[in-house]
């Protein structure tokens, strides 16, 4: 893309537009994660976009969001950007400001020999069909990412099933640059497995053709000190389907922004998450649904557990209808689970809608408590505490994880849950 | 025949003006096949007994005991009470997220049974006994009691009784908010787990009414933590003419 701005549109129907002082979309500006030393709404979050509201007023469409390939266009992070401000910003180890010169995670293609790896250099013609960077990491990925690594599913091909394993070995702080292109009429399923240590920016194309049918599992299953940031960005053609699964549970500081453009009328997009977050554990996901053309049905849910002390995980869900986009089916969910005392969940969504005719647009968001009392009801039963706790978080979590539809994944993500929750028996 | 024996019970809590005695010495014994009603107002205690007997942590025993065939309750934790053949039918069961029926009730009676029920003859006894308590197949598929009635939740609790034959049953004011047809379905539940299983039944009620439709052996008044008054179920009937007041103006 030779933009580097999107534009606004003029008429815009907002719901939840900011009307009182201190207050956004997002709720009131409290966050404790990153200190604040002035109003959260003069931050460089506002003054950024090249149109937007002005200093003092953040945009708060997701419409308006700076997009650029070219890192300098983004102010440096200070932790008050309504983007970043659940992120500890001390923990992503440079990320957002370092030169990111480490060695990537190696990339490894198992699977059944329909999909094919090859790599480009990070100027081919490739790079940047399906992505643009939209915050400060990933643009600072997507300079420091020396070579990018293409996995093709060819077109007509059935059954495909990839899994790309990414096996981090250093904490040098590094960037990596990977696209996923389905081509027409394909249908796969492709596994983005990230295992081992690694300090990284990640930039994730997913280039889905007319017709085509890709599944999506990109699996955060990383020792306990990697830190993680990922924009995953796909464009979705006519009469495609994208399914997107998001698996967390590994890692320090997991980041996870997947977003999903429609081009083509007919098509469908489901983006699900899983996260398992324990004591001092930072997940977060950040997604966007852009509705950008008529006729298109999407589906977002998320699903979260935490346990133990400082455990925190941030969802925040934005779908935007456009003008355009008239006969648009659209929900989203996110639903978390906090085990124990001590954790935190934060959950955001947000709907743009600036059209009226549409199908159906909605949004959901809870989060409930595992008590004593659930746990007396179980027990009341004959059913001792450990059986009783797991017994809930496995029904919990399951809704996603048959999603997945692999049968090897799945049973890996069962025995995870399995072994998460044992951990809290410690 | 079991024996459910209650010796001079006391019972606090914790509130926040400190602890509060409930119950203040309940001696009490129920053999299997018997029926006994306990009845008395509101804060009588009658509940603290019954969450107490299932081992509720809210509840702290500071003397007396409970014993079944002469093994101290007070000791199991809560499963192994259950699993001992004591069953709580509560005043509000809770809603278990993301757990369905099928598998709570297939957990639980693994649980207490110590093995697995065959799944045939299981699968065909939980639709027998959801049929006979008037529970759509559909809740099968559901989490446990959420968005059910509060009708259905009662409904459910007596589901669980049928299905996991206990030896004692305490029914903490199972009749309350049921109309009049749901109050004989869940009867008949309680009357045919006590036919089939020659089950003791503990039935803690603030109405006469459910008194019509379950007979009951023995009746208890309950009145600030103790018993007050206890007989046959002629006793109930003078309940249903006077009330409490009698009970009430005497402490005063």
């Amino acid at each position: 893309m030779s933009e580097t701005t999107t534009h606004i549109p003029d008429e815009k129907v907002r719901i939840g537009a900011p009307s009182i002082p201190g207050f956004t979309e997002e709720g009131e500006n409290l966050s404790p994660i990153n200190e604040n030393d002035s109003s959260p709404l003069g931050g460089a979050s506002a003054k950024a976009h090249s149109h937007g509201g002005g200093v003092g007023v953040p945009d708060s469409s997701r419409a308006g969001r700076l997009t650029s390939t070219n890192v300098e266009d983004f102010a440096k992070l200070t932790g008050r950007e309504e983007d970043w401000r659940f992120t500890p910003l001390k923990r992503l180890k440079g990320l957002h400001s370092d030169e990111l010169t480490g060695a990537a995670p190696k990339v490894e293609l198992s699977g059944n020999d329909i999909a094919t790896l090859t790599v480009v250099s990070s100027d081919d013609a490739l790079n940047g069909v399906a992505h643009t960077p939209d915050d400060r990491v990933s643009a600072n990925a997507w300079k420091y990412a020396s070579q990018t690594q293409v996995v093709t599913i060819p077109k007509n091909a059935e059954g495909a099933k990839a899994s790309v394993r990414i096996t981090g070995e250093s904490l040098a702080p590094a960037a990596q640059h990977l696209i996923i292109v389905a081509e027409e009429n394909s249908e796969a399923t492709v596994i983005l497995d990230h295992v081992g240590s690694a300090v990284l920016a990640q930039n994730v194309e997913f280039d889905v053709h007319a017709n085509a049918r890709l599944t999506v599992v990109s699996l955060q299953a990383w020792e306990d000190d990697a830190v993680h940031a990922s924009s995953q960005q796909a464009l979705v053609a006519q009469g495609a389907s994208f399914k997107h699964i998001a698996v967390s549970f590994g890692g320090d500081l997991v980041r996870v922004n997947p977003s999903a453009r429609f081009i083509g009328e007919r098509a469908e997009i489901e983006l699900y998450g899983l996260y398992f977050a324990d004591a001092g554990q930072h997940l977060e996901h950040r997604l966007f649904v852009d509705h950008a053309v008529a006729n298109c049905k999407s589906n977002v849910l998320y699903k979260g557990a935490l346990q133990g002390k400082d455990a925190h995980t941030v969802w925040v869900g934005d779908v935007l209808i456009q003008k355009e986009a008239v006969g648009t089916d659209s929900y989203e969910a996110n639903r978390n689970l906090v085990l124990t005392d001590g954790a935190r969940a934060d959950s955001v969504p947000n709907l743009e809608i600036e059209t009226g005719l549409i199908d159906g647009a909605g949004h959901a968001s809870t989060t409930g408590r595992f008590d004593d009392e659930h746990l007396f009801y179980l027990m009341a039963r004959g059913i001792d505490e450990k059986t009783a706790r797991r017994l809930v978080v496995r029904g919990f979590l399951n809704e996603i994880v048959q999603q997945i539809g692999d049968e090897a994944l799945q049973e890996r993500l069962t025995d995870t849950i399995e072994e998460e929750l044992a951990a809290t028996d410690n | 025949m079991s024996t459910l024996e209650i010796k001079d019970l006391h019972v606090s809590i914790e509130t926040e003006q400190g602890e509060k005695e409930i119950l203040k010495g309940v001696t009490l014994t129920i053999n299997t096949g018997e029926t006994h009603a306990i009845m008395g107002p509101n804060g009588s205690g009658k509940s603290t007994l019954a969450s107490t007997i299932a081992g509720h942590p809210r509840y702290t025993v500071t003397s007396g005991s409970i014993a079944l065939d002469g093994e101290d309750v007070l000791e199991m934790s809560v499963d192994e009470r259950a699993k001992a053949g004591l069953f709580l039918a509560m005043q509000y069961p809770v809603e278990v997220p993301g757990v369905t029926m099928t598998n709570f009730l297939r957990t639980a009676k693994t649980a207490i049974d110590g093995e697995a029920p065959k799944l045939r003859t299981w699968t065909k006894d939980v639709k027998e006994a959801m049929s006979k308590l008037k529970i759509d197949a559909d809740f099968a598929g559901r989490n446990v009691n959420e968005g059910f009635s509060g009708g259905e939740k009662k409904r459910v609790e007596i589901l669980q009784l049928e299905l996991f034959k206990p030896k004692f049953a305490v029914l903490d004011e199972t009749d309350s908010g049921l109309d009049v047809d749901a109050l004989k379905i869940v009867s008949e539940g309680v009357n045919r787990a006590q036919d089939e299983n020659n089950m003791g039944t503990l039935l803690i009620t603030h109405y006469t009414r459910i008194l019509r439709y379950i007979k009951p052996d023995f009746v208890h008044v309950f009145v600030d933590g103790r018993v007050a008054e206890q007989g046959g179920p002629e006793l109930a009937d003078r309940l249903e003419e006077e009330g409490y007041d009698r009970y009430l103006n005497v402490k005063a």
